[in-house]
């Protein structure tokens, strides 16, 4: 058998194309992020972003031109405020325009779940009164059956590929999460191939039993990149980055401000390790946030 | 409120964590929500269960989150469970008997907009950060509570974009709608409490808090503000409760670096 565990670089290389539709998940939590540049850096186009949360690395997706559309249920810089290239992307529509899909996170949710379901759609009690589902197309009604209630349907989410990041994965390529897990099962059984970056690979997993596992054999790749979640957190690991998140404010309020960013600090760095070095971030360690 | 040693700020967290009683099962947003709730956990109501919607359950963070997925959420919860579970098993299984959500805007029926601010969406004035968990929360929940600042731009005539259902039109419309719970009972603000009249269902303001006149609440109102025949005065801040809000921001502070969570 050969073996998923790869470079981030040949994994993003052979996995996502450009067109595709990509998941990218981690509920403010072990957001990958090393991967999401080095997306950047293969400067994929016309990708199709789903995310229930995009904050700082799809704003550097979408400020750097990789998307042409956006499925998402909250957009935000969690504590911080605007992400300041989907609002400029959204309400000027630069770089290029950039086409919404609105939902709601317990939709959001549902999508990824009946899309690792191998069911067509997702059913639930919600938008009740809300204008979402006039601009949404994809928020439908469906009347129950059994009790003839009126309920919500939307369609599965079956992205071309899932990326998500994770603690720990064995030399076989089962990865462990651990902590607020999301939706990355969701997210990950419901795509056509996964990857996942970890923080280590260990000899043994030694994961509780009923804990977040994903097999290897669900996964298409799996790539060590230390630190491959910051700024956001890796419980056990490190803490959020939350001085960097400020930051970003500024950095990205500026056409280009955001640009000379992404040029010296993403595209002209080869890996994760040589963009933490070059942009001066030293991750925070878990004493520093839960001491 | 010139001469009051205390923040309008905080008068509102405080007025909206007193009316959280303990052993409620309550579903929180992130920023004064979260605040609020926690108020009250660490003062009247230990027993108080908080979730978010990142999945955490009975979470007891000992300062407040910058994010609803803070690692601090999870640390100390009863349990994390996914986020198609929370919003499945635990949100529209009617298992949350008050949903506390923030706003960008409301309206006279306590209809919430957190999406656009201008009248068109697909070009819109202002872009914010969108829905989020609230339309579920706000038509799941036994009952809503909104805390938000009350001025002309906020409680405004006309939403510009309808979020989360409050009220709906009025009346029964909300019943009608198939949304359960109660909806929104109380809107806490930095001017006072308003409440749903009983027929109408009409935000009434109910409550001023200390300072304020009631001139106030109606200027800083879009809409022709309907004013109850009985207002109660809220009561200002007790030393402890102060004591315990300023306690837990500056932990956050601390814990947080230099981001604020206001």
């Amino acid at each position: 058998m050969t073996s998923k565990i790869m470079p981030l670089a040949e994994a993003v290389g052979r996995f996502v194309k450009d067109g595709h539709t990509i998941a990218m998940e981690g509920f403010t939590h072990l957001i990958p992020f090393a991967a999401g540049h080095e997306v950047i850096r293969q400067a994929r186009r016309e990708l199709t972003l789903v995310r229930m949360t995009p904050d700082i690395i799809y704003d550097q997706l979408i400020g750097m031109g990789c998307a042409k559309s956006l499925v998402f249920s909250w957009g935000g810089n969690p504590g911080v405020g605007s992400i300041h290239r989907f609002r400029d992307a959204i309400e000027n529509g630069w770089p290029r325009p950039l086409a919404i899909q609105e939902h709601s996170h317990a939709d959001m949710a549902g999508r990824y779940q009946a899309g690792a379901s191998g069911l067509p759609f997702s059913v639930l009690r919600g938008y009740v009164g809300s204008d979402l589902p006039k601009h949404n197309p994809n928020i439908r009604s469906i009347t129950c059956p059994f009790t003839g209630e009126r309920l919500a349907a939307t369609p599965a989410i079956n992205p071309d590929v899932t990326v998500i990041h994770a603690q720990k994965a064995d030399r076989e390529g089962n990865v462990l999460i651990i902590g607020i897990v999301g939706v990355q099962k969701e997210a990950v059984l419901a795509a056509k191939a996964a990857i996942v970056t970890v923080e280590e690979i260990v000899d043994r997993l030694e994961a509780p039993m009923n804990s977040c596992v994903l097999p290897h054999w669900v996964l298409a790749a799996v790539c060590e990149v230390p630190y491959g979640a910051h700024p956001s957190y890796a419980h056990g690991y490190y803490g959020r980055d939350n001085a960097f998140c400020k930051a970003w404010d500024p950095i990205s309020r500026d056409r280009d401000t955001f640009l000379a960013w992404m040029k010296e600090h993403v595209l002209g760095t080869k890996d994760h390790a040589g963009f933490l070095k070059s942009a001066g971030i030293t991750p925070i360690g878990r004493d520093a946030i839960h001491g | 409120m010139a001469d009051a040693n205390y923040t309008s700020t905080e008068i509102m967290t405080i007025e909206a964590a007193r009316r959280l009683k303990n052993g409620t099962v309550c579903f929180v947003g992130i920023g004064m929500p979260s605040a609020a709730a926690n108020l009250a956990r660490l003062t009247h109501a230990p027993e108080v269960v908080l979730i978010y919607e990142s999945g955490t359950i009975g979470a007891k963070p000992r300062v407040l989150p910058l994010s609803i997925g803070d690692g601090e959420l999870a640390e100390y919860a009863d349990t994390v469970v996914s986020v198609p579970e929370i919003f499945r098993y635990w949100l529209q299984g009617g298992r949350v008997d008050v949903g506390f959500l923030g706003a960008a805007q409301v309206d006279r029926f306590g209809n919430i907009n957190t999406t656009v601010v201008g009248n068109d969406y697909a070009k819109p004035k202002v872009r914010l950060p969108g829905a989020g968990g609230a339309p579920e929360i706000a038509s799941n929940a036994k009952e809503t509570w909104i805390i938000i600042k009350q001025s002309k731009r906020t409680f405004v005539p006309k939403l510009d974009f309808l979020t989360s259902v409050g009220h709906l039109d009025g009346g029964d419309s909300r019943a009608r709608s198939g949304a359960r719970g109660a909806g929104p009972t109380a809107v806490i603000t930095d001017l006072g409490v308003l409440a749903p009249d009983p027929v109408s269902r009409e935000l009434t303001l109910v409550a001023i808090h200390p300072g304020i006149t009631v001139e106030q609440a109606v200027a800083s109102t879009g809409w022709d503000l309907k004013v109850a025949a009985t207002l109660a005065r809220t009561a200002p801040p007790t030393a402890s409760e102060l004591e315990t809000l300023r306690d837990l921001h500056a932990r956050t502070a601390k814990a947080h670096g230099t981001l604020a969570m206001e």
